[in-house]
């Protein structure tokens, strides 16, 4: 589904990326926690937060994230938002709590994504 | 739609109060207690990966419908025991957040 | 009175030979405390990695626990240097920092182990899977600290699987 798509369904609004929303994304991740992001989060899916500090920009890039949906209709402050310019990632808000955006984006086919860690490893 | 409904509907691993079967109206999800203090709604099912027993106090002073943790998370012992006292009702799932609140999402849609 | 601990968990033999051809090495500073500037550092080693030409799964892999292990030095520490070294057989990710040390590392291993302040829990921190993260992440981790003193780390992340 293209960015484009998601946007109308969230009735988002673009903050950061107008010239992105042709780009796909099939896969999304929600989390306040960013160690979990960290943990988690695929390259290339959706970041889901109610979070707004320049951490969730630098996390999206260290991560390859596609694109950062902000939700409860929060507003990112300014140094967040110049430097998803500067990495190039798209940041939309949507007035929709975090359980009704992903609620109206998994009714619309975008499923979720759990990368597993490996876990465990050999101790010596 | 009652709690033990979703159990059920959603597979998920019903760890405290299974006797209550409260009507969940809504949900939220969210990881930081002071955003769900701040912004659940009464009869909310909550979606959270946080374990630490101060769930089951926002549960209550909320009156939320059920906890529902995600990504198998189990709940810390202590906080199992004031949920079992509190009597509130804590559900696992083995879903991360994103798909678990896009199923409860159009699960309660659906009922409406 | 002083205690030191450290711990080593590795997934595969040490690859990483001090003869070796170096192409990369560098040296970065990380503020205690400093939220704003938090997480530059990863950013920067990130760039560098991807200006070599790395496999992106590695690239990933070295800016995530670079990332997990710089967000511990702002959160405890007083200041931290983080040494970057790219052989053509691995990135080597070494983080000391002066500060308050870990008491237990085994206790701070575990998932959900947090001793994190309010402040920074709120900003979606401190869940307790920063180690975690880094161990799950790297394909060799050395940890060692001194209570009152500091930390150190050491990640490897091999380019070319044996």
């Amino acid at each position: 589904m293209k960015l484009r798509e998601i946007k109308e369904i969230l009735n988002a609004e673009v903050i950061v990326g107008e010239d992105k929303l042709d780009i796909e994304v099939k896969t999304a991740f929600g989390a306040d926690l960013m160690s979990d992001v960290l943990a988690f989060a695929k390259a290339g899916s959706m970041l889901l937060t109610g979070l707004t500090n320049t951490q969730v920009v630098r996390i999206a890039n260290v991560l390859d994230i596609a694109a950062i949906i902000l939700v409860r209709g929060k507003k990112p402050p300014a140094e967040a938002i110049a430097l998803a310019k500067d990495v190039h990632i798209p940041i939309l808000t949507t007035k929709y709590i975090l359980f009704e955006t992903a609620g109206r984006l998994f009714a619309k086919g975008i499923v979720g994504c759990l990368e597993k860690v490996e876990a465990g490893s050999e101790r010596i | 739609m009652e709690t033990g409904m979703i159990a059920r509907e959603l597979n998920l691993k019903v760890m405290s109060g299974a006797d209550k079967n409260n009507n969940a109206t809504g949900g939220y999800t969210g990881d930081l207690l002071s955003d769900v203090m701040a912004n659940a709604r009464e009869g909310d099912i909550w979606i959270t990966r946080q374990v630490h027993q101060n769930i089951v106090a926002v549960a209550t002073l909320k009156d939320l419908a059920a906890i529902v943790l995600v990504n198998s998370c189990e709940p810390a012992r202590d906080t199992l025991e004031k949920a079992m006292k509190e009597n509130v009702v804590i559900m696992v799932s083995s879903q991360p957040a994103f798909e678990l609140s896009g199923r409860i999402f159009n699960l309660l849609n659906s009922s409406k | 009175m002083r205690k030191a601990s450290s711990a080593v968990w590795k997934k595969l033999k040490p690859e990483v030979n001090a003869s070796e051809n170096i192409l990369v090495k560098n040296s970065f500073d990380v503020d205690g405390g400093n939220f704003d500037t938090a997480g530059t550092v990863s950013t920067r080693i990130k760039s560098i990695l991807k200006e070599q030409g790395l496999p992106s799964d590695v690239v990933r892999r070295s800016a995530i626990v670079s990332y997990e292990a710089e967000i511990n030095v702002v959160s405890y520490a007083k200041r931290g240097v983080i040494n970057l070294t790219v052989t053509p057989a691995a990135v080597e990710i070494a983080v000391n920092d002066e500060g308050p040390g870990i008491p237990d590392i085994e206790k701070a291993m575990q998932q959900g182990y947090s001793t994190a302040s309010q402040q920074i829990r709120e900003m979606g921190f401190g869940a307790g899977m920063g180690l975690y993260n880094i161990k799950s992440y790297s394909d060799r981790f050395d940890i060692s600290s001194e209570v009152d003193k500091g930390t150190f780390l050491k990640m490897i992340i091999l380019i070319q699987k044996p």
